[in-house]
């Protein structure tokens, strides 16, 4: 039954290595567009998304999320999901209706 | 009790309730880094006329540090690869290179934080010093924990007692670690790179 649940088999250390390249690149591409000035405009949107690319491609390959079984992947998602709702509510609670 | 039951029934062999109580507590830690990371955004800009975010911070510095701290997870998972095939020399090369990475990380962290105290930064200067200091040493810290947990394995194969029905550990700390790395991710972009 168990077993069942594992779909796809691992990836292989060409694969990790792959990764592992693309995980530089996008570190570099991060930093490169905080010196760009033309960009100042789209800075934080494009960090944010290469960010986000970063943090899928770690949790889906290196910690292969993406190849277990789901009930990891929900249990995870509970904390993803939860911990915008607890930033958005601090930042409302103390930003807003307090005005710290 | 029912939920127990229904863990068993799921998941009858002890490997995947280890995973469960592993993603669970992962789970549970995004919130806590949540938390860190918003009272941080709530007073990165009260610095009380002491140094603010673009007197100190150093990006390339800190883009290097990230970069060893992702390179970790590279070794990290051909660390869990190697003992998937039972290679447990192999394995404990690819741990030790992730803990000597990891250190290098601790040590970047601990050079930048003495830089910021001589520029005046320090935890009690102000709310934006205070947040600071607390996120990035809450998870400088959690570096410390996984280089130990880390360096155990190593010396555990080392010495016999790695059994290989307990290759399931180096999974479990494997997970530990890349964690840790997706939260730097997640710091690197938000304290850092947003705030210069």
């Amino acid at each position: 039954m168990t077993e069942a649940v594992h779909h796809r088999p691992h990836p292989r250390p060409r694969d990790y290595w792959t990764i592992a390249a693309i995980l530089a690149v996008i570190t570099a591409a991060e930093v490169a567009v905080t010196y760009v000035d033309a960009l100042s405009a789209a800075v934080a949107p494009l960090l944010i998304v290469m960010s986000i690319t970063k943090f899928v491609l770690v949790v889906g390959w290196f910690m292969h999320l993406r190849y277990d079984s789901p009930a990891y992947r929900r249990l995870f998602l509970i904390g993803l999901v939860a911990a915008p709702l607890l930033l958005g509510a601090v930042l409302f609670t103390f930003g807003v209706l307090i005005g710290s | 009790m029912a939920t127990e039951a229904v863990l068993v029934e799921e998941h009858p062999d002890v490997h995947h309730q280890r995973k469960i109580a592993m993603w669970t507590f992962l789970g549970s830690e995004v919130l806590l880094f949540g938390s860190l990371i918003s009272t941080f955004l709530l007073f990165r800009n009260r610095t009380l006329g002491g140094p603010t975010a673009e007197d100190v911070f150093d990006i390339p510095f800190t883009s290097i540090s990230s970069f060893v701290l992702l390179m970790s997870s590279l070794t990290m998972v051909l660390a869990h690869h190697s003992a998937t095939r039972r290679d447990w020399r192999q394995m404990r090369v690819w741990l030790f290179a992730t803990a000597f990475l990891g250190l290098t990380f601790l040590a970047g962290q601990v050079f930048e934080f003495t830089v910021f105290v001589e520029d005046g930064l320090t935890v009690t200067t102000s709310p934006f010093g205070s947040s600071f200091f607390l996120l990035t040493g809450f998870h400088g810290a959690h570096v410390a924990v996984g280089v130990m947990m880390l360096l155990s394995l190593a010396f555990m194969s080392m010495s016999g007692k790695l059994h290989p029905e307990r290759g399931m550990n180096v999974e479990l700390v494997g997970l530990y670690w890349h964690f840790v790395d997706i939260v730097w991710i997640a710091i690197f972009t938000i304290v850092y790179l947003l705030q210069v």
